[in-house]
């Protein structure tokens, strides 16, 4: 697998697996908007992960696609982020995994806008248009419940808490990552991370949310197949009906 | 403080709209997260919409009792409907 393709396939994964637990919560928010709103980010997503999967069976040229990368492939062959596939707990967990994705998200495409491979650029200028608009809503949102009543700040502060392990990966570089950023085609970590803490600095300031430490103890692994827990339930609700029926037009 | 968000009523300017259209209304805290609300209730996020929202307290509105005296003198006087005129071929959307 070249390492363009890797690096695709993970960016698809990530938007995948974050798509599918947001798709958890339709009919479930606390209100009938943020319902609409949870999964029309969820649309968003399913829709930047077919993109991403659509390249990545296209430089893999093994007559895999979309539908095969999504449904047929199993925990250890994902390479989401563990931060997307953790559960969406209650609504000050989903939003605080969601602002510190989307965070995370709107820099790398912005970088990716400019990077040396034409098709990543495209993907990344049609992504970026929702991803402005999923930060805006995340970081408002973390704003009024971090700063909202004691119990909302409560359990804002505690959501940040139990992800904040999950935030290291996002800027871990492997060897795909840094031989893909020496050609242009990937962003440098160091730069995004630089940029994701200043601007999560700034809304949990505002939220008045107390930011864990930068150089906490992070986990990682998602990137090399190595999952939380978590996945694995994900993938069998998900890719049932296509391991029950493998192969079926739909 | 009431646990219920307040009603808003939101009014849209589709893309190629010349104005306005009331579409439907929804609760929100204030107007911001109402904006953001009706942006995906209502819009879908198509690009170039112009978005109203209204709190629905803010809008007074006739009441059917006053209807005769509203709008029924005018019916019988044709002569105070401006409809003889010929409107011009390149006078569009009047």
């Amino acid at each position: 697998m070249s390492t363009i393709a890797t690096y695709v396939r993970r960016l698809g994964d990530n938007t995948l697996i974050l798509s599918q637990r947001l798709s958890e919560w339709c009919g479930k928010g606390p209100a009938l908007e943020e319902d609409m709103a949870l999964t029309n980010v969820a649309l968003d997503l399913i829709g930047q992960a077919r993109l991403w999967f659509a390249y990545t069976a296209e430089l893999e040229g093994n007559g895999s696609d979309e539908d095969q990368l999504a449904f047929l492939r199993d925990a250890h062959d994902f390479s989401n982020l563990l931060l997307v596939e953790q559960p969406n707990g209650n609504y000050a967990d989903t939003l605080v995994r969601q602002f510190f994705f989307d965070a995370w998200h709107y820099h790398v495409l912005m970088a990716l806008t400019r990077s040396a491979d034409a098709r990543i650029v495209e993907i990344a200028e049609k992504s970026i248009k929702e991803v402005t608009y999923h930060l805006r809503r995340s970081g408002d949102l973390v704003v009024r419940l971090g700063d909202g009543t004691e119990i909302s700040h409560r359990m804002m502060q505690a959501a940040v808490d139990n992800l904040w392990m999950f935030t290291g990966e996002m800027f871990s570089q492997d060897d795909v990552e840094q031989r893909l950023q020496q050609s242009g085609v990937a962003p440098a970590a160091d730069a995004i991370r630089a940029q994701w803490l200043e601007h999560v600095a700034e809304i949990l300031g505002e939220a008045t949310l107390v930011m864990p430490a930068a150089d906490a103890w992070m986990q990682s692994g998602g990137k090399q197949g190595r999952h939380t827990e978590h996945l694995g339930y994900l993938l069998a609700e998900m890719q049932f009906l296509q391991r029950a029926y493998p192969g079926s037009k739909w | 403080m009431s646990k219920e968000w307040p009603l808003w009523e939101v009014f849209i300017r589709s893309q190629h709209g010349l104005a306005h259209k009331h579409v439907g209304s929804l609760h929100a805290p204030d107007a911001e997260m109402a904006i953001n609300n009706a942006r995906d209730v209502y819009t879908r996020r198509n690009e170039g919409v112009g978005i109203w929202v209204v709190k629905a307290s803010d809008i007074v509105s006739s009441s059917p009792g006053d209807k005769t005296a509203l709008f029924e003198p005018s019916n019988n006087k044709v002569y105070r409907h401006p409809t003889f005129f010929p409107m011009p071929e390149e006078v569009k959307n009047l």
